[in-house]
């Protein structure tokens, strides 16, 4: 994609998260925290990427270490969310 | 890269779920099911690519099965209690993940120019393509976020866990100055980076290291009740770099969710300052003033305060019709949210309306008083925020201070204060105050607080569980 088409999205992006994470309660911050760590680890397609099959030795090392940091945030973030919205309970 | 157009449709689903899952977070009732949605566009993003390209599978599976068994690990593990510092190391690996990505990626163009440029030594065309103002100052960007969210989370985790090295927060002399001058050269670093005309590797890596350091000296000075500000701003930080490595590889996916995080961050680090009516630039650079407050400790306290027992309490809590606990950091560290939920049970069985106020910035992390409530099971309609509490205080038989502070500390309402204007929970107007705390030490402002010697404040010394632990016991023998 072009620059100006991804600077778009970025825009539109940012004003969408402002949109909905207001309305997220104080009470669900913490995993609103943890929730949204989780999505940051998005990063693992760009590491995915970095290791295709014609990347040079160095590439792929870079792109190892990236997979594992971005797993632990993905995997760690998901299942901590999970872990604490499930206590929310109603009376 | 060119991909094959399936590849988008799939980045837009992810896109989709991942906002669907923020969305479920607005209610504790669709939360669950949010989290989950937001894990399905994962995999679907994961999936898809990892199909459409040729991958190195044995580099891919091993890399994955080593990250998803440390993340699994360290979520299941985890007490809730230790949530702030999750989430911060959490956040420094999404922050290190994208000055690796950004890494690869340079060091392949690197050496796909190195290879062309046999054959086309003279073609400038090449070059500029590769290594377009979009590529380069992606790459400097998501080498600076990214490092400093790395380093500066790792010091965020370290003061969270309170090892040794952190109990004396580090300050060195010029502190603003060293931070300024390391500022300067990370910038100068990506200057250089930028403006040559192949990306030189070593300006790269320099500039990662710089901002490494950088991330540990903005850090290091940061302490205590200002923990939430910098966890959230550093959530906020590990979006930007996502979103950032991104633009490193022209990629739509990482651009709209690094800024839905982004934009999350940004929210809850404005929230927690305004809870504490100080600018961003003075939780991060400056520090409370505690000798501007006027009265000291001996002042304020001397011969005002009232002692009391478990006994005692319990007698006074027969009979009444309202109770609302505030809790503090305090409860998290003497973990005493089991006891906490056993004394709730207690009143409520009585026909006691117990409820839980918390001040926004109470604990170490936004909503972190919420998750050790719901750990014991405490209804989440039980729990009032500050603005929905504070108007019915004076309606309240006992208020029960357990580990909070400053945040009851009614000395900000005065003008000259040091925590002047910081919105307070209305405790004092309550019939009856009951502070359960270990000794009459200042909290993180390191001010004396007037609310203990009022007349209808009554204090409870002791560790926060053992002391509550009593309280139920008296109460049941009552």
């Amino acid at each position: 994609m072009e620059f100006t088409e991804l600077l778009i999205v970025f825009v539109l992006a940012i004003f969408i998260g402002f949109e909905i994470i207001t309305k997220v309660p104080p009470t669900l911050h913490t995993p609103l925290m943890s929730g949204s760590n989780a999505i940051s680890g998005i990063t693992i397609v760009g590491a995915l990427l970095a290791t295709h099959a014609e990347a040079t030795t160095t590439a792929t090392i870079l792109g190892f270490i990236a997979i594992t940091m971005a797993m632990i945030n993905v995997v760690g973030g998901y299942l901590v969310t999970h872990r604490m919205l499930s206590m929310f309970k109603k009376k | 890269m060119h991909m094959h157009w399936s590849i988008d449709i799939a980045y837009l689903v992810a896109a989709i779920l991942f906002i669907r899952g923020i969305k479920g977070l607005t209610h504790p009732r669709t939360a669950v099911q949010g989290n989950l949605l937001s894990a399905l566009g994962m995999t679907i993003a994961i999936v898809a690519t990892a199909f459409v390209i040729g991958l190195n599978w044995w580099v891919v599976i091993a890399a994955m099965i080593v990250g998803s068994a440390i993340g699994a690990v360290a979520a299941v593990k985890v007490p809730m209690t230790g949530m702030p510092q999750m989430v911060a190391i959490f956040n420094g690996f999404g922050g290190g993940a994208s000055v690796f990505v950004a890494w690869g990626e340079l060091t392949q163009r690197l050496h796909d120019v190195g290879g062309v440029s046999g054959e086309l030594a003279e073609s400038a065309g090449v070059h500029a393509a590769m290594f377009d103002p979009q590529f380069v100052i992606a790459t400097a960007l998501a080498g600076i976020i990214g490092a400093v969210t790395f380093s500066g989370s790792m010091i965020a985790y370290g003061k969270l866990q309170e090892f040794k090295i952190f109990w004396n927060p580090w300050v060195l002399p010029a502190h603003q100055l060293i931070n300024a001058l390391l500022a300067l050269i990370t910038i100068g670093l990506g200057v250089w980076l930028c403006m040559a005309d192949t990306p030189p590797m070593a300006a790269y890596v320099l500039l990662v290291v710089v901002s490494l350091v950088l991330g540990v000296t903005l850090t290091c000075p940061i302490g205590g009740a200002d923990m939430p500000v910098v966890i959230a701003l550093l959530n906020s930080y590990s979006g930007l770099a996502a979103a950032a490595t991104g633009f490193v590889i022209s990629n739509s996916v990482l651009i709209i969710t690094g800024s839905l995080v982004g934009a999350s961050g940004l929210i809850l680090t404005s929230i927690m300052c305004v809870a504490m009516n100080r600018s961003l630039a003075n939780v991060i650079f400056g520090k409370i003033d505690a000798s501007k407050a006027g009265a000291s400790a001996d002042e304020v306290y001397e011969g005002k305060i009232k002692s009391t027992s478990a006994d005692e309490i319990a007698m006074m809590l027969d009979g009444v019709q309202r109770v609302v606990i505030v809790p503090g950091y305090g409860m998290a560290v003497s973990q005493a949210q089991h006891a906490v939920h056993d004394l709730y049970n207690e009143l409520e069985e009585r026909g006691v309306n117990v409820e839980f106020a918390i001040h926004p910035v109470a604990g170490r992390m936004p909503g972190h008083m919420n998750v050790l409530l719901a750990e014991v099971d405490i209804p989440y309609e039980k729990l009032v925020e500050m603005d929905a509490i504070n108007p019915q205080f004076s309606q309240v038989d006992v208020a029960i201070v357990l580990g909070a502070n400053d945040v009851v500390n009614p000395v900000a309402r005065e003008a000259d204060s040091a925590i002047a204007g910081m919105p307070i929970l209305d405790v004092d107007k309550a019939r009856t105050v009951i502070v359960i705390k270990r000794s009459l030490s200042p909290g993180f402002a390191g001010i004396p607080n007037p609310l203990f010697a009022l007349d209808n404040t009554l204090m409870y010394f002791g560790d926060g569980k053992k002391t509550v632990v009593d309280l139920v016991n008296a109460i049941k023998e009552n």
